[in-house]
This record gives C-alpha cells, sequence and structure tokens, in this order.
C-alpha cells in the first residue's frame, strides 16, 4: 500500500499508457469490422472468407505479433504504434464475425418492413440493421476489450512502456508490490472498459431496457 | 533482413542440441499439451456437469469473466516469486508457468462445455429422458455427442492462448519456442526473435488446423451438415441474457 | 389400462397444475386430453411416465402402481412423442427410431432392419434412413419421431401434439396415417392436444380439461358434441358443433337416386337438361358439366369440380357436405371402391338426421355438473 501511495504519479502515467494501448485500438477495430462484417453479410461469398480469414490473426500469439510487427511495418521495435497495431488487428478479427452475425441476426420480416417503407439499403443500415445489432456487437466488443487490457501488458517484455512495465520491475527486483498493484489496475480498467461499453450499449438500446432485456 | 532471418532458420546448428529448435518445439508441446490436458480434466467434467443440472452457471459465466481480466503476464511473475523458493529443480520452473497455462485455460473449456450441453435442444433431451434413458445415458448419448462442437471451439481457443501464453513463459526460465524471443532480444539478435515468433505463430496454426480436423472426424455430420466452412474466431454463445464469447485471444 | 386416482399436481409455489384428476385410459384406445393452455394436460400426460412426480394420488398401469416402478424401465415400455419430434439431430434417421430397442440391448442388425420396417409403416421411403433429422421437413421428422416412438412395440404410447407444429395440410395427412395405423395396432394411446378438431377426430374418448388441472367432462367424442356438461366444455367445444357432430353419425338407408351420367369424350345427349354428372371408365364421378353448355364431346377442361363426394358407408356429414356443395344440389354418394352408386339431396339427406338417434343423456350428467 505504502508503494502504491508513493508511486501514485507512476500508476497515472502507465494507466493512462495503458488506457491509450488498448482502448484506441478497440474503436479503430471497430470502425474497421463494421464495413467488413457488413460486406461478409451482403455478399454470401464473403462470410466464410472473411470470417475465417480474419480469425486467423486471432492465432498468432502477441509477443509473436509485437516482433513481427516492427520488421513488416517497417518501425523501431520500442515503437508503440506496433501494438496499437497488434491490438487492432486482434480486434478486427474478433468483431468482424461478430458484426456479420449480428447483422444477420435483424429478422427478415423486419428488413423486408424497412425496405417497404422506402429505406434504401444504406439508410437501412444505419436506421435498422445497425442498431438492433447493437447488442451482440457490444458483447464481441466487451470481449475485445478485457483481452486487449491483459494483452496491452505482454508489450512490457519488449520494453513499451504501460501497466505491465509493473510486472517486469517487480519481477526483476524480486518485490511482489508493483506486480499486486499492475494486476489490480488492470483488473480494475478492464471493469471500467466493461461498464463504459455497458452503458453506452444502454444508451443506444433503450427498447432493451423498456422490455427487460426481451428485444 | 529477410535473408537474415531464412539464413537462421536454415543454419543447421539450430536444428540440433538441447537448444536447438526441435528441442524447443518439444518444450513447448509439452508444457502447452500438459497445460491443457490437467485443464481438460478439471474443466470440461465440471462444464458437463454444470450445463446437464443447470446448477452453479453462474459460477462459468462469472469466473470466466474474471479470469479473462487477469493478465498472465502479472500472474506468472507472481507466482514465480511466490513459489520458486518454495520448489526446486526443473519444477521450480515448470510449476508456475503450468499454473498460469491451466488458470488461462480453464474458462474457455468450462464456458464450451457447459454452453454445449445448455444448447442442447430441449426436446431432443426430454425425449431422451421420456425414452427411459437414465441421467448418465442422455448425458453421455445426447448432451455430449450435440455439444461436442462447442466443447472443440473452447479447446480450441485454449489452445490458442496455452501456446500463445507458454512463449511468454519463457520469461520465468521455462523453455520453449519463446527462448528465441527472449534470448535474442538479450543479445540484440533481431533475426532469432523474428524466427521465434514465425515459428510460435506456425505451430499455433498448426495445432489449430489439427484440431479442426480431429473435430471434423469426431462431430456428427448431422450437427454441421448445415453450416459449411470453419472457423478460428470463437463463437458467441448464449450464456444468460448476454451473449457472451465462449474464447477471448491468447495473451 | 392406465387409471388416474385422484391425482394432484401441486408445485412449490403454491399453482396446482392438476386437480384431483381421475380417469382410466383403457387398453387399446385412444384417451384424448384436450384443454386450453395452463389446463394441465401436459403434466397429466408427464406423470404417467414419470418425467414429473404427482404431489398426491396414484397412477396405475394394468393395475401396477407406476410410483413403484423403476422409472427409467417404466419410460422404456411407453412409447413417447413431443411436439418438436425431439429428434437426435446427431444421429441418422435409422439410429433415432433404433434409440429403445437399442437401450433394452437389442443387437444392432435386428434393431436396424425393425427400424426400417417401421420407417416404412409411418410412410417414410427407406432411403431416408441415412440422413440426419435436419435434412428432414417438419411433417417428416414428426413420422420419425413417431416410428421411433414405437421401435420397442410398446403396448403404451404418449403423445404431446406430435402433430400441432406442422402446416394444416400436412397435419390431417399424418392424423390420417396414425388412425390408420392405430386401427392396425391397437395401442393404449394418451393423446394431448389444444385443438379440439384434432380430439374429436382422434379420440376413443376425449378428456376436456379446464384450467387449474379440473377434468370438466370425459366422453366419446358424439357425446361430448351433443351434451357438453357445462358453459366452459360448450364453449370449448365450439360453433357448429350440431354440423360437426354428425361426423360421427353413419349414414342409414339414404333415399339414393339414379343419376344420369356421361363418360368424357361422349357428347351429351338431346333430352339432357340442367346438369349431367361425368365418370371415367370405372363409373367414378368426376365432375358436373351443364348440358346446355356442352357443345361436342365432353372434356375434362369442361368439368365443374365444386361439388365433394361421399361414401355410402360414410358419416352423415360427407353425405350433407356432398347435397350442398354440388352444383346441381344432388350430393353424389360413392361405394367404397369410389364408384358411384347414387345421388341425394340435402332436405333427404336432413329427414335421415332427423330420423338417427342423438346419443342419450346419461343421468349423471345434468347441466353444470362435473361427470368425474
Amino acid at each position: 500500500m505504502t508503494w502504491f501511495l508513493d508511486h501514485l504519479g507512476d500508476v497515472q502515467d502507465r494507466t493512462l499508457q495503458h488506457v491509450y494501448l488498448a482502448g484506441l485500438p478497440l474503436l479503430l477495430g471497430l470502425l474497421l469490422a463494421l464495413p467488413l462484417g457488413w460486406l461478409a453479410r451482403r455478399y454470401k461469398a464473403l462470410y466464410a472468407p472473411f470470417t475465417a480469414g480474419f480469425g486467423l490473426l486471432y492465432t498468432i500469439p502477441s509477443l509473436a505479433l509485437f516482433v513481427l510487427l516492427p520488421a513488416i511495418i517497417h518501425r523501431q521495435i520500442l515503437d508503440p504504434v506496433n501494438v496499437l497495431v497488434a491490438m487492432t488487428l486482434y480486434t478486427v478479427a474478433l468483431l468482424v464475425r461478430t458484426v456479420a452475425d449480428g447483422l444477420g441476426a435483424v429478422p427478415e420480416h423486419v428488413q423486408q418492413a424497412a425496405t417497404a417503407m422506402g429505406y434504401t439499403r444504406v439508410k437501412r443500415f444505419f436506421a435498422v440493421e445497425l442498431p438492433l445489432a447493437v447488442p451482440v456487437i457490444s458483447a464481441g466488443l466487451r470481449v475485445a476489450a478485457v483481452s486487449n487490457v491483459s494483452i496491452v501488458s505482454v508489450a512490457a517484455i519488449i520494453g513499451i512502456p504501460q501497466l505491465g512495465l509493473f510486472f517486469t520491475d517487480g519481477f526483476n527486483r524480486d518485490f511482489y508490490d508493483p506486480i499486486v498493484v499492475g494486476i489490480v489496475a488492470c483488473i480494475v480498467l478492464a471493469l471500467l472498459f466493461d461498464v463504459v461499453i455497458i452503458g453506452v450499449t444502454r444508451v443506444l438500446t433503450p427498447w432493451i431496457r423498456a422490455t427487460g432485456g426481451r428485444a | 533482413m529477410i535473408q537474415n532471418i531464412v539464413r537462421w532458420l536454415t543454419d543447421p546448428e539450430h536444428w540440433s542440441g538441447s537448444e536447438g529448435i526441435p528441442a524447443r518445439l518439444g518444450e513447448h508441446l509439452w508444457y502447452s499439451g500438459l497445460a491443457l490436458a490437467i485443464a481438460a480434466v478439471l474443466a470440461i467434467p465440471a462444464g458437463l456437469a454444470i450445463g446437464h443440472t443447470g446448477r452453479g452457471r453462474f459460477l462459468v459465466v462469472n469466473l470466466a469473466g474474471a479470469a479473462r481480466a487477469i493478465p498472465s503476464l502479472g500472474l506468472l511473475y507472481l507466482m514465480v516469486l511466490w513459489l520458486f523458493p518454495k520448489l526446486s529443480g526443473d519444477v521450480a520452473f515448470l510449476v508456475p508457468s503450468l499454473i498460469v497455462l491451466v488458470v488461462l485455460a480453464i474458462p474457455p473449456i468450462m464456458a464450451g462445455a457447459y454452453a454445449g450441453v445448455e444448447g442442447v435442444d430441449p426436446a431432443a433431451r426430454d425425449a431422451a429422458k421420456g425414452m427411459g434413458m437414465t441421467g448418465s445415458q442422455v448425458l453421455g448419448r445426447v448432451e455430449v455427442p450435440n455439444a461436442l462442437p462447442l466443447i472443440f471451439s473452447g479447446f480450441r481457443s485454449a489452445a490458442l492462448q496455452v501456446i500463445g501464453t507458454t512463449t511468454i513463459a519463457a520469461v520465468a526460465g521455462t523453455g520453449g519456442l519463446g527462448r528465441f524471443l527472449i534470448d535474442g532480444q538479450k543479445i540484440r539478435e533481431f533475426p532469432q526473435m523474428v524466427a521465434g515468433a514465425l515459428l510460435v505463430a506456425v505451430l499455433a496454426l498448426l495445432v489449430d488446423l489439427l484440431l479442426a480436423v480431429a473435430q471434423r472426424y469426431a462431430v456428427s455430420p448431422g450437427l454441421t451438415g448445415r453450416s459449411r466452412g470453419r472457423s478460428n474466431t470463437p463463437k458467441v454463445v448464449e450464456i444468460g441474457a448476454l451473449r457472451r464469447t465462449v474464447d477471448p485471444q491468447a495473451s | 389400462m392406465i387409471v388416474f386416482d385422484g391425482v394432484t399436481k401441486e408445485y412449490p409455489d403454491g399453482t396446482v397444475a392438476v386437480d384431483h384428476l381421475s380417469l382410466e385410459a383403457p387398453s387399446g384406445k385412444i384417451t384424448v386430453l384436450v384443454g386450453p393452455s395452463g389446463c394441465g394436460k401436459t403434466t397429466s400426460l408427464r406423470m404417467i411416465n414419470r418425467m414429473i412426480h404427482p404431489t398426491s394420488g396414484t397412477i396405475t398401469l394394468d393395475g401396477k402402481d407406476t410410483g413403484r416402478m423403476k422409472e427409467s424401465e417404466l419410460r422404456r415400455g411407453m412409447g413417447y412423442v413431443i411436439q418438436h419430434a425431439g429428434l437426435f439431430p446427431h444421429r441418422t434417421v435409422l439410429d433415432n427410431v433404433g434409440t429403445v430397442p437399442r437401450l433394452l440391448g437389442m443387437d444392432r442388425r435386428e434393431t436396424e432392419r425393425r427400424s426400417l420396417e417401421l420407417l416404412e409403416r409411418v410412410g417414410l421411403p427407406t432411403a431416408f434412413a441415412k440422413r440426419y433429422p435436419a435434412q428432414l421437413s417438419g411433417g417428416q421428422q414428426q413420422r420419425v419421431g413417431v416410428a421411433r416412438a414405437l421401435a420397442a412395440d410398446p403396448p403404451v404410447m404418449l403423445m404431446d401434439e406430435p402433430f400441432s407444429a406442422v402446416d394444416p395440410v400436412v397435419r390431417e395427412q399424418l392424423q390420417d396415417e396414425f388412425l390408420r395405423l392405430q386401427g392396425d395396432l391397437g395401442k393404449t394411446i394418451v393423446f394431448v392436444t389444444h385443438d379440439i378438431d384434432e380430439a374429436i377426430k382422434l379420440g376413443d374418448q376425449v378428456a376436456v380439461l379446464q384450467v387449474g388441472g379440473h377434468l370438466a367432462q370425459l366422453a366419446d367424442p358424439a357425446y361430448l358434441l351433443a351434451h357438453p356438461v357445462n358453459d366452459f366444455v360448450a364453449d370449448f367445444v365450439g360453433r357448429d358443433r350440431g354440423y360437426r357432430a354428425l361426423s360421427f353419425q353413419p349414414t342409414p338407408h339414404l333415399p339414393l337416386a339414379a343419376e344420369s351420367t356421361v363418360s368424357l369424350g361422349e357428347r351429351v345427349s338431346d333430352r339432357d337438361d340442367g346438369w349431367v354428372l361425368v365418370v371415367d371408365g370405372d363409373n367414378h364421378p368426376l365432375g358436373w358439366v351443364q348440358a346446355e353448355r356442352v357443345r361436342g364431346e365432353v372434356t375434362t377442361e369442361m368439368l365443374h369440380r365444386g361439388g365433394t363426394v361421399a361414401r355410402a358407408s360414410g358419416p352423415l356429414r360427407g353425405a350433407l357436405d356432398a347435397a350442398l356443395s354440388s352444383p346441381s344440389r344432388r350430393g353424389v354418394i360413392v361405394d367404397d371402391s369410389g364408384a358411384l352408386v347414387g345421388t341425394v339431396k340435402a332436405h333427404e339427406v336432413l329427414t335421415a338426421i332427423e330420423e338417427t338417434a342423438r346419443p342419450e343423456l346419461v343421468d349423471a350428467d345434468h347441466p353444470g355438473a362435473s361427470s368425474s
């Protein structure tokens, strides 16, 4: 506890770095996954290659990706951009399928009703399909958020500053306190991300609140 | 750059001895396999029991969520600091890593088994009971075969995570392919690091492919006939009111 | 014979699903439990094979208390068919049908032989044997469900809304085949439905249950239609019950009139005016033509097909409907082979109806009293 209070500044800095490295890719990944997921839903032939193909990214272990990316995108290994790109890739990998399935979960009769009322395909996407897919997409985003927070800490092995550095610090000095503080901070951060996503989802889906979860 | 990596990978010196690629690969598979086996022995029966009885589902949901939020690297260092002085020999290196890997693998495997059994068509389960199957016959002949796709899905994602995290365990002094990454970093030998990363990625892909093939043979065509195309991404399944994903990414 | 004796099912929260139910389901007959949702009909059925345990009272099977029998053995001796068939998606049709024989320890080859035989029996091509349930239509799945329930040749069949998830045309087919099958097999059947028409069509006796699990009336279908015991049953049995009751009145000797006919390809003779019945080579009726409109030979395109055809041995309802639906107002009556025997007019059928006795009121059934 004393260690924590003495290093409040450090904890604050690294938490903000962690939020940046784990959070920004969530937004970027979502922005990329929406059109990709829409394409996979719109063109049946794309569904299998898209979901399986992006899924393949998932099989690459994070430490391996942190090491491989700098060589591929020509960056210094210590450049945080590597981590941002890696985390964005993971987020996309998870969300393409989720978005495609979420959009597909909109009942056929609802889509037809929207078309019959004169919505164009693009308008229908934003007015009907996307809002109704929010709960599914949000569930996928929550998983991505929690795992992003955990994965980012691995980047400490190659020396990129964020909460994970507390783990390596503590280990190198044979000292529990920073490790425990780091773990707790990661868990709290994961919880916060979760709470924010749940909150935003609630705001975006008033009909679910009104019916007590039965949409 | 690429030439250096290829040169490193094709250097016969790196393919022999206790620090060569085959030996590291063997270690990697041994740690990962052992952790997955322990996790499966613990988590599959527990998941099946929870799905079959419907009791304790709240445990799965919360456990899966909580375990996912624990950063593996932090837990690993904590375990090493705590256990290393208490143990000796190889075990001192192995056990802390193994604990982390098992903790990592249990939630997706258990969630898969649980969700698989819970998702069995209630009419099929009702019919099985109505035809006079005992509880264990219903589980063995109807629930487990129908839950297999999700059991596999959970196990595959656990395997990916464990293979990835075994790489990280090298920082705690264990063997495995992670050694190339860690040792390479220490001596600033970039080709070695990249080669190690490539090997881990290929291993993860191959294991997943192997499990996908096993799944194809193990799962009844009656369950897969409709859905073509195999997938690596986690399947979102219903657990309670919220959809949850059985399997998060490897860390 | 299955006997309910004062059977009550009360749930821990205090809801009473079944309230002191006493009734007999005689051997070799179809007993239908019918009622609105929440009347406890499915609960009652599921208490027979102890999928649900009664709170009090006993259910006996051929005199043996089912509560004292081993559950799995009790169930293996009863075929069980449910609404969505409940087929095992991971097993082929053949393996689904063979489930209970295999549970009972019958060897694989014998099980397969029996299963194939049963598939044919329920009207499925044996080519379906190697398919999986997901490859079948709803109606086909339901047939497999029936075959599976029959596989171990159990004396008792429990059927819970087996035909309600399929479309009306298929449902009617399944009902007809079910009756034909029962004619061959003579099982003791307890059948649950919410559809009073199905109950009346299939039941040898019908038990109407009221919300809260009370038995409102137990009677054969004709009696039920003629003498509903209270407002609830009358309401539930519904409109047109006078007309529908005719389904159970075998046609007495109707005064049949000979009908002049013409075959396809022939010319209508000059003296014919008005409607003429067209028949094929076997004297099977095909339809009516209006003589004055026919120039030259009678062709299929000219046929008016509006009229229904009734069998002489069938119920009065068919004869009346034939008369009412015929464009000539003369109802076409055929024999069991489908060959024309004559025509009848609506008022003649009505006279026959008036002369037929209605099911007699049993003394115990006074309006408002329950007939338990």
